[in-house]
């Protein structure tokens, strides 16, 4: 009858439950509005997957293709791998923050840029200099491929996060909010009711009462008048002795009348 | 996550773990970065010792200027409990094959967790 389970402690009025049905049907638009958000992020992020698993499997190939070119410049102008290491000083491959908005979550992504001249200094490697080139156009090639992946990568795990808080705040809307207030107003619903019920009792009784008093006094003015009659029959015997106080016994005492009806206009 | 956000905008490099031929490759393409004697990448062969991965795996990954951390699937290996704890968003970290030992999504550990909630 009233609300069972959790409610809230607030004082049974008409104006509470109003104020009460608004926030019910705020709560219900907004769950409907975060399981959207929900969805839309869900199917975003099973498209982001399938995405990883190909770029994975691309990343392998592409590696792959780029150590066979090393293992060529290696075969033509023998172990490089010194002279790479000590003539990094600053990087020429970078990249760049982007930020990507996807349904009201900004994902970060990477964009590779190169900065600097492209001399390495090692063109003058002699016979593997154009060995040396392919090789590493096809690296540059590779690390793309590998920075468009780790974009994936990072979208893929700031949505995971994003979407089971989201998914937190619809369960606890559908469990805990939109209960407690739907039991809020039938509890605030059956205070009405009983408050109404007791009105109606109460004004039963008085109307009752008043019957009852009115009835009481319609009896008092008819034995009254019987009184009086009686008494009007009994004075034309007792003579002109009595005739004096007829005239004063016959007609009625005005200050002793009672009420007089009121005038309404 | 908003201040790890803020501060993608100054990663700019990338940073490598692997053997001498991977590292000789990357560094060809042009992400080898030192600055005031501090490298960006570091060689493992057979004589390095697990503790220098660890190491180095935790300075890049807490150096702020890293967006991308590269390291071969077999020295990753090395340190697999390591990596595995590995949550941040940034910088973002990438298991990549060599040339002895092939790309194998098994032991990916990002593959791993996408499995995980695939199979959810």
């Amino acid at each position: 009858m009233s609300g069972t389970g959790p409610r809230e402690n607030i004082f049974p009025t008409r104006m509470a439950l109003t104020t009460t049905k608004g926030r019910l049907k705020a709560a219900q638009t907004g769950h409907s509005l975060l399981a959207k958000k929900r969805d839309a992020l869900m199917l975003r992020f099973r498209a982001i997957l399938k995405k990883v698993d190909e770029a994975k499997r691309k990343m392998g190939r592409v590696m792959q293709v780029a150590a066979f070119s090393l293992a060529e410049v290696t075969y033509v102008a023998g172990d490089i791998s010194y002279q790479v290491q000590e003539s990094a000083k600053s990087a020429q491959f970078r990249v760049r923050a982007k930020q990507e908005n996807v349904s009201g979550v900004t994902l970060p992504g990477f964009e590779a840029y190169k900065e600097g001249s492209n001399e390495f200094g090692l063109t003058g490697l002699g016979r593997g200099g154009q060995q040396v080139q392919k090789c590493k156009e096809s690296y540059a090639k590779a690390v793309e491929t590998l920075v468009e992946l780790a974009s994936l990568q990072t979208a893929f795990m700031i949505l995971d996060d994003v979407i089971q808080i989201t998914n937190r705040r619809v369960n606890a809307i559908e469990h805990v909010v939109i209960p407690r207030l739907e039991n809020t107003i039938k509890y605030i619903n059956s205070e009405l009711d009983e408050m109404d019920r007791e009105e109606f009792f109460r004004l039963k009784k008085i109307q009752g009462k008043k019957k009852r008093d009115t009835e009481e006094r319609a009896v008092a003015a008819k034995a009254k008048a019987e009184a009086e009659a009686e008494a009007a029959e009994d004075t034309p015997r007792a003579g002109e002795g009595g005739g004096y106080e007829v005239g004063q016994g016959g007609g009625d005492d005005l200050l002793a009348s009672g009420k007089d009806k009121d005038v309404i206009f | 996550m908003s201040s790890a956000v803020a501060g993608i905008k100054d990663r700019t490099l990338l940073a490598a773990i692997g053997d001498e031929d991977s590292i000789t490759g990357l560094l060809l393409a042009g992400i080898g970065h030192v600055d005031k004697g501090r490298k960006n990448f570091l060689i493992v062969d057979t004589k390095t010792q697990t503790s220098v991965i660890e190491s180095a795996f935790e300075e890049f990954t807490e150096r702020k200027d890293v967006a991308i951390l590269l390291i071969n699937q077999h020295i990753a290996e090395k340190i697999r409990p390591m990596v595995d704890r590995y949550t941040q968003p940034f910088p973002a970290l990438l298991e990549i094959p060599s040339k002895e030992h092939p790309y194998d999504p098994e032991k990916d550990s990002i593959l791993k967790r996408v499995q995980k909630l695939v199979g959810e």
